[in-house]
């Protein structure tokens, strides 16, 4: 592989690059679900090419091949230039990059158990012993389970000297049971909903999960939410499992603070930021128990957002986002990082695969623990709501305000979690939500929740993402406008 | 209309440079013959092969400059084979002969790990299949220097205007071929071109896309002069409040929100009870004027005129005056139905079966203008954004406006608002339709493009307001 970026590289100079770098990479992807008992998607796929990122003539320009030949790379990377060099017909301004380390490493995401080497058959196994425990509930009328493994290994050379591979395993897994019943449908899953938990490690997530065990319960709850009391329309207080808050803080926090999105990179598809430049360090963002970090390091926890370098390689560091409710710091990459102060890249550009280019990317954005456990934090409340796993979410183009509903819902009454609410849904304003903050549980309760499916930039690329938060309080929530005419 | 100036370097980097022509058919036919001869020594009862290849090139601008431009080119071959009524797919991109084995073995494998499945139909044998033409050789040929002189154009009107633009400038071309030991082939090849453009005249901002299989059917210029015109239009926004409103979806918003029923019409989705139309089948559900067929052959529409099984599609009446009247089958959820497959079956395996990906909606008469001049007050909605399904059975959809939402009074325009959130049932907004415009190939963000018309539709509810 290194011979090949090298001559990629060489090419892309010979032609008259400033910059260059390139990315080998090999996917490999195995998805096995069931439905109804039966198997659905049993798939693998593997892809391997390389693509080539150039600054020529003050422009940028990105060409990727699967013809892994000598010809072919040098024949990609003469192509990036031609495509630079026409960009420099609509260029403003100069390309000024952070210095950055020339880094010669090789790296492996830690795992216990391959998945790629435990039985088929076991995985299926389990699978379906997890769908037929969901079907024997009296009212299910639909049951899907699921398991995706991925293996990436990555080879990244850059004109200033890196050569960086890494290899990374991921697993994820979940369940989802559904009910159809007179003029409703209402769906439970486990342990998250859209395709379950998604982590940086082997086959262990997958069986420190315990899906058979959960399976009844989901399935259970499923049929019971027809029974359930519809979620009230209010103003009061919210308390939010941790899952659903790990998406909260994806769309309020993750996006917002992305540094292409502030400088408008994004504004025809994405959107942009309300963020602008000078809320840095003045924008009291949350509640002063509120502390976010974007934490790429492994030492973080095994995220969909860990790695040793970014697709730019720029190693995996900790930037304070949030500090004791104050806004702190941006994503940012080598080309931006000068524009908000900074001497250096945060090292957050990553990339799908070998034919999209880098782009800024949430790496894992977390709350930090806060003191509590979710039994005292329930007997402190006195009125509120609690509400459990996503099932749809929605924000405007620039964070500002948003709806989330999730699948379950629990009232809670004078200290204690009461009955099942049906719908739920809550929905405000960015800063006035995380500035309501008023009680964040403890270490023992925080979870690193992967989001694998965020969609960015054009090509569409989509990325893992992990988000560390433990069940916490916010007052004065409107809840229940989603169903406000029914 | 000419979109972009031609020159005669067009075309000079494909050329001289690692992208290259799509590969011609028979090179697709020898790659999947070749994989059928392979795989018959290996005990596979039958064998399935899809080839598709990719070479695409984008140009991304912002801040009024190209800020990323990027080309991808690539082939991905995807062996499915079914043992003893099991099956699985596995996918290589590399089509060397250990590769290509490699790929045979381990669907081999995935299908021999899992449980016998009665319900497994064989393979289809040779289809025919209705020709179209979707492939244009200037499109395929457009160059990264015609995309980026379109784009400083673009550029150079915001920077006039003192507005600034960002965009995408897309293009490209790609094919697919199917064939299994059942002696089915299939092939299919496009060209497809997309300008989108946002232009923000700083707090407001306006947008406007197209895209079609000629690039020429479109003008960027145009297109940048209509959101450059809005967004001047959208400045100084006032705060309504949110409630009922009656509302003029342009045909980007009526497509991104009607998009997501297509999956409702799949057979399989109803079988599995998660579609809102379990119970609702053949009764009025939807107003006299909403009627919907799936057509890959209308000459708006883009697609292979084959599904994932090979499979020929057909054109299916799904809403005929609002009622809808019939739904898309694969090959097993006919079966299951004791109706005829439609042509609209995925890749197996799969667990989801089928959809129609090619929606043609009935449009009507009236214009823009004339369902503006009709309205005593309401919005003019230019898109919808961020759209999530918040309850699957009456179909309450969420989501904001962006991009230029107007407020119409006594006929007129008369001024921009601030974006609202909408928490709306698809299938009361379709009861509530009292105007159709043409139907038009539409695009957005959030559904596959479609064929519809701008619709006038009252109490549209909005249920909170954002701060721009």
């Amino acid at each position: 592989m290194w011979d090949l970026s090298a001559h990629a590289l060489d090419t892309a100079r010979l032609r008259g690059a400033k910059y260059a770098d390139v990315r080998v990479m090999h996917l490999r992807q195995r998805d096995l679900t069931t439905k109804n008992g039966q198997v659905g998607t049993l798939a693998q796929s593997e892809s391997i090419g390389l693509g080539i990122r150039v600054l020529a003539r003050g422009g940028w320009g990105f060409a990727s091949t699967d013809r892994l030949t000598r010809e072919g790379v040098s024949a990609c990377a003469a192509q990036a230039v031609s495509i630079a060099k026409a960009s420099a017909i609509a260029k403003r301004k100069e390309v000024v990059m952070a210095k950055e380390e020339a880094y010669v490493d090789s790296w492996q995401s830690p795992f216990r158990k391959d998945p790629f080497e435990i039985p088929l058959e076991t995985q299926l196994d389990l699978l379906l012993a997890a769908d037929a425990e969901m079907r024997r509930v009296k009212g299910v009328t639909l049951t899907e389970t699921d398991l995706q493994f991925r293996k990436i290994d990555s080879w990244f050379s850059s004109s200033i000297g890196s050569r960086i591979h890494q290899g990374k395993v991921i697993s994820g897994c979940g369940i989802g049971a559904t009910s159809f019943q007179g003029e409703e449908i209402q769906k439970r899953s486990y342990p998250n909903s859209f395709g379950g938990q998604h982590a940086l490690q082997g086959y262990e997530l997958v069986e420190s999960l315990e899906l058979i065990k959960n399976a009844p319960r989901v399935a259970e709850e499923a049929v019971a939410l027809h029974a359930a009391a519809q979620c009230p329309q209010k103003t009061g207080t919210l308390i939010l499992g941790g899952s659903q808050l790990g998406l909260q803080i994806h769309e309020s926090v993750g996006h917002p603070i992305e540094l292409d999105r502030v400088l408008g990179e994004e504004a025809n598809f994405a959107g942009t930021s309300f963020l602008t430049l000078d809320k840095l360090n003045t924008l009291r963002y949350g509640s002063d128990i509120v502390n976010v970090v974007a934490d790429a390091r492994l030492e973080h926890g095994p995220g969909l957002g860990s790695f040793a370098y970014d697709d730019e390689g720029v190693p995996a560091q900790c930037t304070d986002i949030i500090k004791n409710g104050e806004f702190r710091g941006y994503l940012s990459n080598r080309e931006t990082a000068h524009l908000v102060g900074l001497q250096r890249s945060s090292g957050t550009m990553r990339t799908e695969s070998w034919n999209r280019l880098p782009i800024i990317r949430m790496t894992n954005i977390s709350l930090l623990p806060g003191t509590w456990k979710s039994d005292d934090l329930i007997a402190d409340t006195d009125d509120a709501i609690l509400m459990e796993t996503n099932r749809s979410w929605s924000i405007d183009d620039r964070r500002y305000q948003f709806q989330f509903s999730t699948e379950i819902g629990w009232e809670i009454k004078g200290g204690k979690k009461g009955r099942m609410l049906k719908n739920p849904s809550y929905s405000g304003i960015t800063t006035e939500f995380w500035n309501s903050c008023d009680a964040i549980c403890g270490a023992d309760e925080w979870v690193l929740w992967g989001t694998p499916n965020c969609g960015k930039g054009q090509p569409m690329q989509t990325m893992g993402t992990g988000h560390g938060a433990s069940p916490s309080r916010f007052r004065n929530i409107h809840i229940g406008a989603a169903f406000s005419k029914s | 209309m000419s979109p972009v100036r031609k020159t005669s370097s067009r075309g000079s980097a494909r050329r001289g440079s690692n992208s290259a022509e799509l590969l011609p058919e028979r090179e697709l036919r020898r790659i999947i013959d070749r994989v059928l001869h392979l795989a018959e020594s290996t005990g596979a009862d039958e064998t399935e092969v899809h080839v598709d290849e990719v070479d695409d090139s984008l140009t991304r601008f912002a801040n009024n400059a190209i800020h990323q431009n990027v080309a991808e080119r690539g082939l991905t071959v995807s062996v499915r084979t079914v043992v003893d009524g099991r099956t699985a797919r596995a996918t290589t991109n590399r089509i060397d002969e250990d590769s290509l084995r490699g790929a045979i073995d381990a669907s081999l494998s995935l299908a021999h790990s899992q449980p016998k499945n009665p319900q497994l139909l064989p393979m289809p044998g040779k289809q025919r299949y209705r020709s179209v033409n979707r492939f244009a050789k200037d499109t395929a040929a457009l160059s990264p220097e015609d995309r980026a002189r379109a784009v400083r154009r673009a550029c150079d009107l915001a920077v006039k205007r003192g507005q600034v633009a960002a965009g995408i400038f897309a293009s490209g071309s790609s094919q697919t071929a199917m064939g299994n030991s059942r002696g089915l082939f299939a092939a299919y090849r496009e060209t497809h071109a997309e300008f989108s453009i946002t232009m923000q005249e700083s707090p407001a901002a306006s947008w406007a896309k197209a895209n079609a299989a000629n690039v020429r059917e479109f003008d960027p210029q145009r297109l940048a002069e209509r959101a450059s015109d809005k967004a001047h239009l959208a400045t100084n926004a006032r705060e309504l409040p949110p409630g009922p409103y009656t509302v003029i979806l342009e045909p980007s918003a009526v497509l991104d929100i009607v998009g997501f029923l297509f999956y409702d019409f799949a057979a399989t989705a109803l079988a599995d009870k998660r579609s809102c139309l379990n119970d609702r089948m053949g009764k009025k559900i939807f107003d006299e004027n909403i009627s919907v067929v799936d057509d890959v052959y209308h000459p708006q529409q883009l697609g292979a005129p084959f599904d994932g099984e090979g499979m020929p599609r057909e054109r299916v009446l799904l809403v005929d005056r609002g009622v809808p009247k019939n739904l898309v089958y694969s090959r097993a959820s006919a079966k299951a139905a004791k109706e005829k497959a439609t042509g609209h079956g995925f890749a197996l395996p799969n667990e989801y079966g089928e959809a129609p990906m090619n929606l043609v909606f009935g449009g009507g008469e009236a214009s823009l203008d004339e369902m503006i001049a009709s309205t005593d007050r309401g919005l003019l909605v230019t898109r919808l954004w961020y759209i999530r399904e918040v309850d699957p059975y009456e179909k309450i959809m969420t989501g904001m406006t962006r991009d230029g939402l107007f407020l119409v009074q006594k006929g007129k325009v008369t001024s921009a608002v601030r974006n609202f959130r909408f928490n709306q049932s698809l299938l009361e907004m379709l009861r509530n339709v009292e105007m159709l415009g043409p139907a038009v190939r539409a695009t957005g963000e959030e559904a596959f493009e479609m064929v519809v018309p701008a619709m006038k539709v009252r109490e549209f509810h909005f249920s909170e307001v954002t701060k721009f």
